[in-house]
């Protein structure tokens, strides 16, 4: 009833907040199509006089941007990929079978992620150092170094456990009668019913892959290894603080595949987090 | 049933393994290896480590930058944490309820949180501009002088609060409506038939029934600000005059520029403590609110 009357009024808070929330998306793009001397004029103008998209070919250039995108490429989906296999395994082994020191073990997962990442990088560092005197491809500076540490996750384990346990058992006990060992069953039925929880689990295994800072930061120092994230954070510090345009278009297009990503399946990312509680 | 026990427990050792070998020398290893190295002297540059007991912690526990950075960090997370919670509160109540546009409000407050964190800092550096950056004309147009932002002690924290609370926003929001979906809609209806208008809705029924989420929330956040890096490292690398330096950026400086890997270690020991016990207050209290069910 009151419902009609006050429907513009929060459109118009919403949208306020909107707008605030948008406003750095749109002065990144705006700066990226600007030419140099536009972008110091001063008050700032939103819409360039005309649209450089020639910031973007020399950005791209400026920096060997191609490698580190292929790098991030093969780290985020090798590191979606084996941890989506690890959890898989493990997580139907907690919720499915019995062995000894189950729960134990569990608990142990569970407890592990109170570990904050930050405390478990000088040993992981260490190690990794140590490997790099058996063979270079193991050591640092190398993918395996990248995506070692993040192929296996006790979040993904609790995750797809929690799913794999609401199949019924009935279902279980028919595939063994068929022939199905515990591998093909958790292959050909348990994986395709759970389909939803895989794929918010990737989803947030990419984006917080492609997004990280602190591990590749630590274990990268050539340019061949360096993934999007280093390669921008170099580009700035190459560029100074005067190219902002190119700045900007670098921005933009190391932002773009999560981005787009999440136009994509944005409602698997927010229910993903709603239900879990994730952190960022 | 008929199957043989140990054929069962060999293949969930099997199935383990992959998960255990990662977990175990990624995340369990150094853990008891950063404590054990936290009792060692070890510049890694200048030769081998000693033992040196807990010299560590008593050089730390008496470091003015230590005692710098925790505070810094604890700024960090008073200046943004009520201001995002009470926003997201706010916005939450707003988007709860049939909207037209729902989807785009929910992007649009969203999208800063799942956006890469670097590029996300290159844009506030450029925003934060102290000759022609958007924040000055902003702050001009409500007549405030302009500011030197991430260039001035006074006010660079104040510039990485502000773009914390831009990009945590969203994800409370999400949390919130969650909360408050999940507040039984009979409960409203008893209460507007004893008599109560939105305000008495709000702070008797809303509320109180928020608490577990809001508590959530609160730890979840305060976590999340002990952990914070990134911005630093690509927006102030810890100055002007170490005035941002955080404790993650602390411990980075003194294990990967100085290469003093015992000392490092304490550090993240400290880190890791603080977090414990966050996380055990929350399982705690998460742990009472069966009580409202």
């Amino acid at each position: 009833m009151t419902r009609k009357l006050e429907s513009p009024f929060v459109h118009l808070l919403l949208l306020v907040g909107a707008i605030a929330m948008l406003m750095p998306f749109a002065w990144m793009v705006s700066t990226s199509l600007k030419a140099q001397n536009e972008v110091f004029s001063y008050p700032p103008q939103w819409i360039p006089s005309q649209l450089l998209w020639s910031n973007y070919a020399q950005a791209w250039a400026a920096a060997p941007f191609g490698r580190y995108f292929i790098n991030s490429g093969i780290v985020a989906l090798a590191v979606t990929f084996l941890d989506l296999v690890t959890s898989a395994l493990a997580a139907f082994a907690f919720g499915r079978m019995q062995f000894p020191l189950r729960n134990a073990l569990f608990t142990l997962y569970l407890a592990s992620m109170m570990i904050p990442h930050q405390m478990t990088i000088i040993p992981a560092f260490l190690l990794l150092k140590n490997f790099g005197d058996i063979s270079p491809a193991l050591g640092l500076d190398s993918y395996f170094a990248l995506v070692a540490p993040f192929a296996a996750s006790a979040f993904g384990v609790f995750m797809l456990r929690q799913s794999f346990m609401q199949i019924p058992n009935e279902l279980e006990d028919a595939a063994v009668l068929d022939g199905c060992g515990r591998l093909g069953f958790l292959v050909r039925m348990v994986l395709p019913l759970s389909r939803p929880a895989l794929a918010t689990l990737a989803l947030f295994a990419f984006q917080a892959n492609w997004n990280s800072y602190l591990w590749p930061l630590i274990v990268t120092n050539s340019d061949q290894m360096r993934t999007v994230q280093i390669g921008l954070r170099y580009f700035v510090g190459q560029e100074g603080s005067s190219q902002w345009g190119l700045l900007m278009a670098a921005a933009v297009f190391v932002s773009l595949p999560v981005v787009v990503l999440y136009l994509f399946v944005q409602r698997q990312f927010t229910q993903g987090i709603a239900s879990t509680g994730l952190k960022q | 049933m008929k199957r043989r026990p140990w054929r069962t427990w060999l293949t969930a050792y099997a199935f383990l393994i992959p998960s255990l070998l990662v977990l175990g020398a990624f995340t369990f290893y150094p853990v008891v290896e950063a404590a054990r190295l936290s009792l060692w002297r070890w510049r890694i540059l200048r030769g081998d480590p000693v033992f040196i007991g807990l010299a560590n912690y008593e050089t730390l526990f008496s470091s003015a930058d230590f005692w710098q950075a925790v505070g810094n960090t604890i700024l960090f997370a008073v200046g943004s944490i009520p201001t995002s919670m009470i926003l997201a509160l706010f916005l939450a109540l707003l988007l709860n309820r049939p909207l037209r546009g729902l989807a785009f409000y929910r992007t649009a407050y969203f999208l800063p949180t799942i956006t890469s964190l670097v590029a996300v800092s290159v844009v506030w550096m450029w925003i934060y501009h102290p000759d022609v950056g958007l924040m000055n004309q902003l702050i001009g147009l409500v007549g405030l002088p302009p500011a030197r932002w991430l260039n001035e002690p006074r006010t660079a924290m104040l510039s990485l609060i502000i773009l914390g609370v831009w990009r945590g926003l969203g994800y409370n929001v999400i949390i919130y409506l969650g909360g408050l979906q999940s507040i039984p809609v009979h409960l409203y209806e008893a209460a507007k038939i004893d008599g109560a208008n939105r305000l008495q809705l709000l702070r008797y029924v809303t509320w109180p029934l928020l608490t577990p989420t809001s508590f959530f929330i609160l730890i979840i956040a305060v976590i999340n600000s002990f952990q914070s890096f990134t911005q630093v490292h690509v927006m102030t690398q810890g100055g002007p005059i170490g005035s941002t330096t955080v404790i993650v950026y602390y411990l980075f400086q003194q294990a990967f520029q100085q290469f003093n890997m015992g000392y490092g270690s304490a550090v993240a020991m400290v880190l890791f403590v603080v977090i414990l016990v966050l996380t055990i207050l929350q399982f705690g209290f998460l742990g009472k609110r069966v009580h409202y069910q």
